[in-house]
């Protein structure tokens, strides 16, 4: 498994620079983590005369949500990245080197439609194979902890396809 | 938490008409019984079985908080027979003799009129030491012989154990199995919205009398399961938001974690002396199987395999495991010797299997199936033969044995609402698929786990 995901790497690791974010980026309703755009670089000089709009503070977690996307999505049952995952996972990794004092905690999830405990096995595979990703993109892994939380604290509300595949989920919270 | 003193002394009553001649002499407790076996019994071997018509008469008592005892051992008695699905009391109001006669001697003839096969009559008596004595005889009325007597003394506050005992006696004596009234489940109860659910550790007695908070919903909680010796309980919780297995001693309501892993521990499970815990831990993406002595904290690895390994269960001979892994691709249950070796599978029919627990007679194995969207809970034997389906849902999981192996529970939740508006309630079903009755609880439950007959 763990090769696996090291494989995608090289090839993905190349295609992305570090100003993804996610349109979407309400708590609980995160989606596209895929989608490039070119906004909110961390503000270094800004024009004096300008108004000044108070963004999230750099390095917080709602500057990770505004800048980067604080979710991977995964298949039912699988704990392999997808593609827009690693986007965004190397979005992540591009963050925390701006900010090296940040450490991430990832969260892995499941959605409802499997049993307790196998789900908490599978929510910490899913954390895990977003923390073997940033490894290989050089971030160090005391600066990253895992937790699984099953399928105990859904995203999305409701009991469909649509809140599953929302549920099915990694996040990345800023400790 | 502390359970209330135990019944300090059971004697057998005989089959003297006058009740307060005195008493048998100790040992004697089923002595006078055996003879009358033949003549009534309630098979229970069949699926459907037709409840047996029983009378449940108030136990007669000669002051006022004696008659109020009585009466409330006489209902407890009553409800915990009806629940098992195998009797059916009869209706008070059709009564013919009263329990002031009766406690001279039965009318037989007054209860063939009213159809009942059965005739449970008691009496109760508050003692100069300020204990209370129950007795009570179990009349075959077409046969017009008592089956059984037993007296007993306790604390009067005790008088619900007592009520579950004699329900229990008299359960094992019309079925030849062991009773499971005398017992309590310790589950999460639940309540909130599906994305901000609050857990907290519970416990009742077994028909949800007796309930208790045990921690107050703060700390994530998930799976307890019974000590099969100790009053003690097993349980995942999240205390510092790091999910591990704690023990919860009952008596002095003191937590503990249990180990301490480089990683989350869940899943655990007491052996069946009592003296370890097998749980999984998960490190770097793979959760493995281990069993932790607790006397000597010694831990020892059981499986070895990059696949998911988890929610392990012994045999009651504590021979084997049976345990659910992913290993051929997807969730399956698979059986090992104690030590790890002989690993085999035993699922082989559609869809995915999981939560294996190994019956306390050894016989069967439970377990939730996920099959084209539905959830069922079901048994099979260890060799994965004669797999049975018990219960359906959108969402059934979690099966756990009454301690005669008769009877399970398991929890059902229904679909969310599209604003996180959720349901989840206990049951309890028979072995053949019959009875599904829901366990009231004062909000939501999940994850049932019974304990053994109180000693």
């Amino acid at each position: 498994m763990r090769s696996k995901i090291i494989t995608f790497i090289a090839a993905a690791f190349f295609l992305t620079a570090c100003g993804t974010s996610s349109e979407d980026s309400g708590a609980g309703t995160g989606s596209g983590t895929a989608t490039t755009t070119t906004t909110a670089q961390p503000s270094t000089s800004a024009a004096p005369a300008a108004p000044t709009i108070p963004g999230p503070a750099p390095g917080s977690q709602e500057h990770l949500v505004v800048n980067v996307g604080d979710r991977v999505f995964f298949d039912f049952d699988k704990s392999d990245i997808k593609r827009a995952g690693r986007s965004t996972a190397e979005a992540l990794a591009a963050w925390m080197n701006n900010f090296p004092a940040v450490t991430i905690t990832i969260e892995g999830h499941a959605d409802e439609r499997g049993t307790r405990e196998y789900n908490l096995a599978l929510g910490e595979r899913r954390a895990n194979a977003v923390y073997d990703y940033l490894l290989a993109l050089g971030i160090h892994a005391n600066r990253l902890r895992t937790i699984s939380y099953g399928k105990e604290r859904p995203a999305v509300l409701g009991s469909n396809e649509e809140a599953w595949s929302q549920n099915r989920r990694g996040v990345f919270i800023v400790n | 938490m502390q359970i209330p003193n135990l019944i300090d002394i059971r004697l057998a009553i005989g089959t003297a008409s006058r009740l307060f001649t005195p008493l048998l002499a100790l040992g004697m407790i089923a002595a006078a019984s055996g003879a009358a076996r033949a003549e009534l019994v309630v098979d229970i071997t069949r699926g459907f079985v037709e409840p047996l018509p029983i009378a449940v008469t108030d136990f007669d008592g000669s002051a006022l908080d004696e008659t109020q005892f009585g009466k409330d051992i006489s209902r407890v008695i009553a409800a915990d027979l009806e629940r098992s699905g195998l009797f059916r009391p009869i209706e008070q109001g059709a009564f013919i003799q009263d329990p002031a006669t009766l406690r001279i001697a039965p009318k037989f003839g007054d209860w063939r009129l009213i159809n009942a096969q059965a005739l449970i009559s008691g009496a109760t008596e508050l003692q100069a030491d300020g204990r209370l004595r129950v007795e009570f005889r179990l009349w075959d009325v077409f046969a017009e012989i008592q089956i059984t007597g037993l007296a007993y003394f306790t604390t009067p506050a005790n008088w619900r154990r007592v009520a579950h005992i004699i329900a229990d006696a008299i359960y094992k004596r019309l079925t030849g199995e062991e009773g499971y009234f005398d017992t309590r489940i310790v589950y999460i109860a639940e309540s909130g919205p599906q994305n901000r659910r609050v857990k907290r550790l519970s416990i009742m007695d077994q028909d949800g009398d007796n309930h208790r908070f045990l921690t107050d919903g703060s700390v994530l909680v998930l799976t307890p399961r019974f000590s099969p010796t100790t009053q003690e309980i097993t349980y995942l919780s999240y205390v510092g938001e790091t999910p591990r297995v704690f023990l919860f001693n009952l008596n002095t309501g003191q937590q503990e974690v249990l180990g301490n892993f480089p990683g989350m521990t869940f899943a655990p499970r007491f052996s069946p002396d009592g003296n370890s815990v097998i749980m999984s831990l998960a490190r770097s993406g793979n959760s493995e199987i281990y069993r932790m002595d607790l006397r000597t904290r010694k831990v020892t690895r059981l499986t070895d395999h990059s696949a998911i390994d988890t929610s392990p269960s012994y045999s009651p001979d504590g021979g084997e495991i049976v345990f659910n892994s992913d290993r051929g691709g997807t969730q399956q249950i698979y059986v090992m010797s104690e030590n790890g070796g002989n690993v085999r599978r035993i699922t082989f029919s559609a869809g995915r299997y999981a939560t294996p627990v190994w019956s306390p007679r050894g016989d069967l194995i439970a377990f939730t199936r996920i099959y084209q969207s539905e959830f069922y809970i079901g048994v099979m034997r260890p060799d994965g033969s004669g797999e049975r389906m018990l219960a359906k849902g959108f969402l059934v999981e979690g099966p756990t044995w009454a301690p005669n192996g008769r009877v399970l529970s398991f929890y059902r939740q229904e679909p969310a609402s599209d604003r996180g508006v959720v349901r989840s309630k206990l049951y309890t079903i028979d072995l053949t698929g019959f009875n599904e009755r829901e366990i009231v609880t004062p909000i939501d439950g999940s994850d049932p786990a019974w304990s053994p007959l109180i000693p």
